[in-house]
């Protein structure tokens, strides 16, 4: 049992980063919505703050962790171009546009996920930036508070994206 | 939190860090349908050549991102603007972002 080196990189980029991001949405979430004087004690907000802060500014780095890794690491062993005569399983892209009933894993799959994958450190960053600096204004402006967390939904939702359509083209068409 | 410090949170700096990502996605779709309508943008976004274009429409994204949040922070520093405003501008720069980088909505401009 062994991982080659594209294998590690697409686990990494997919399994550990990108699943560590998606995963933490819900706590982070919750955290948001929960950051109310009339939910939590104000004890427990400060508490909450600290962890949100952390939390958000982790989620940030790791979602453009993933995205840098995806882009300038894996992608380029998917896009490759195979050589004449080789065998095309070894090359995704290629591999996936020979095939017409393959064919939209790239030309609709991959095409959106990696440009779509982008927006979610960039509005993470905002998250987190209007979590650190604003932080005890959330829990007195709702409004406030709701605008963060809708950009919040976005990133996941971005992200979620990406990884979904991700691990279906990595099913089609693995990285070998 | 006392209300004193309340009062010194302006929402400059937060409109600035909403539209500022929104202007980030902007430029990401404008990018990407821009390298479909025109090769000679495909060629200058491909600034390595094995991640390609996608290479440039990453960098280019990136770089307006934090150059209008910088500006706009800078702008708006201990300011009150509409922060209402600011959301919604934000809303629909990410809608019109992800509208261009579509893949039937971009293809359809593909040379």
């Amino acid at each position: 049992m062994a991982l080659s080196l594209r294998e590690f990189w697409t686990a990494a980029h997919g399994m550990i980063l990108g699943a560590l991001f998606l995963l933490s949405f819900a706590g982070g979430l919750a955290g948001l919505y929960s950051l109310r004087p009339e939910l939590v004690t104000e004890l427990g907000i400060k508490e909450r703050l600290t962890r949100l802060r952390w939390g958000t500014m982790g989620m940030a780095v790791v979602s453009l962790l993933t995205v840098i890794t995806g882009t300038f690491i894996v992608y380029p062993w998917y896009r490759a171009t195979p050589p004449e005569g080789a065998d095309l399983s070894l090359f995704p892209r290629s591999f996936l546009k020979a095939d017409p009933s393959l064919s939209a894993w790239h030309t609709f799959g991959m095409e959106w996920k990696e440009h779509i994958a982008w927006f979610s450190p960039i509005l993470a960053f905002a998250v987190a930036y209007l979590v650190w600096k604003y932080g005890p204004e959330l829990v007195k402006n709702a409004k406030m508070r709701k605008m963060v967390m809708v950009l919040f939904v976005i990133a996941f939702v971005t992200a979620g994206i990406a990884g979904l359509f991700g691990a279906l083209i990595t099913k089609a068409a693995p990285i070998l | 939190m006392t209300t004193k410090e309340v009062k010194l949170m302006t929402t400059g700096p937060a409109a600035a860090a909403m539209i500022g990502s929104g202007i980030g996605a902007l430029v990401m779709g404008l990018m990407t349908t821009g390298a479909e309508l025109s090769a000679a943008l495909k060629t200058f976004l491909t600034w390595t050549a094995p991640v390609g274009p996608l290479s440039g429409k990453t960098g280019m994204a990136i770089i307006a991102w934090l150059i209008a949040w910088a500006l706009l922070n800078t702008f708006w520093k201990g300011k009150d603007v509409s922060i209402d405003k600011a959301f919604r501008v934000t809303l629909a720069l990410i809608a019109v972002g992800v509208l261009f980088t579509f893949p039937p909505f971009f293809e359809a401009f593909a040379e």
